[in-house]
């Protein structure tokens, strides 16, 4: 039973690394699940038992987190760093943001400027939390949606 | 005074095919190899440096107990457990060294940053490696 565990969680990382490595890209739940070697519905299932969020709500973070690195490391427009970490539409980002951060994206970067520490401890330690309560709306719309793109963004106010 | 690192341990989920994975792929060398009973010290170092040495240890009896290794083993394949931080003078060609070798666990290509050029690999059971090129200026800076 345990070493099904372990497996298990080998392969759920396996493709938690395929969203850090290409939250830039469009992804789909199915390609992404394929690199578990699940299908996609038990995919969000096992991944969500695993690391405590949906696969949906982690990439929505990792592309969070890398806005804010552009915000406050580059002068790339607003429009620009949506498209650079995979949002397909200026809407979908400025709210996801929004909810996730707590300010807008231009007023995060206004208050923010570059920080000194490796990128890749950037990566791992500053993946913006977000409210609890809108983690969990998000979470359940998350379910059973067959898309990483826009798919829980109609749960968010 | 503590003058320097002697040994830092890895968890793994088996010595054998961990010293595969740390010697033949990712290219260190072994360094001590000892059995006492049914128990192996294990560890690898960076080639001809005598000084730090990486023990790759299993998690369980003797020196846990069953229930906290499973524990621990959990929380290695979910990639939870610390990384191991390694140099390298030619990140490109490790890299391309690397996938010529069968490594196909990157969890970010050589990426450029204001502190040198670094990557990220995961060994087989989810330990997250880093190696790093430093950039001149922070080479010149720590010499």
């Amino acid at each position: 039973m345990s070493r099904e565990v372990e497996d298990r969680n080998r392969r759920l990382l396996r493709a938690r690394d395929a969203m850090d490595r290409a939250y830039a890209e469009p992804l789909d739940v199915r390609a992404v699940a394929a690199v578990a070697h699940v299908s996609a519905a038990h995919f969000s299932r096992s991944f969500r038992a695993v690391f405590g969020e949906t696969p949906h709500r982690y990439l929505q973070r990792r592309r969070v987190e890398r806005s804010m690195f552009l915000l406050r490391e580059t002068d790339r427009s607003v429009t620009d760093i949506c498209l650079d970490v995979g949002f397909t539409s200026l809407g979908t980002f400025s709210r996801t943001f929004r909810e996730i951060v707590g300010e807008t994206p231009s007023a995060y970067r206004s208050g923010h400027g570059p920080i000194v520490a490796p990128n890749c401890v950037q990566m791992l330690a500053m993946r913006p939390l977000g409210a609890a309560g809108a983690a969990m709306r998000s979470r359940e719309s998350a379910m059973g949606s067959s898309s990483f793109g826009e798919a829980g963004a109609a749960a968010v106010p | 005074m503590i003058t320097r690192v002697n040994v830092a341990t890895v968890w793994v989920l088996d010595k054998d095919e961990a010293l595969d994975f740390y010697v033949n792929r990712l290219g260190l060398e072994k360094s001590a190899d000892i059995r006492q009973g049914d128990y192996r010290w294990l560890t690898v170092r960076v080639p001809g440096d005598a000084g730090i040495e990486i023990s790759l240890e299993e998690p369980g009896p003797p020196i846990q107990d069953e229930a906290t290794g499973a524990q621990l083993r959990e929380l290695i394949t979910k990639g939870a457990m610390g990384s191991l931080v390694l140099q390298t003078n030619d990140i490109v060609g490790l890299y391309e060294t690397l996938k010529s070798r069968g490594v196909t666990d990157f969890t970010q290509e050589p990426t450029a940053n204001f502190y040198g050029t670094d990557m990220g690999i995961r060994d087989p059971f989810g330990n997250p490696i880093r190696v790093l090129q430093r950039a001149k200026a922070a080479q010149r800076a720590t010499v």
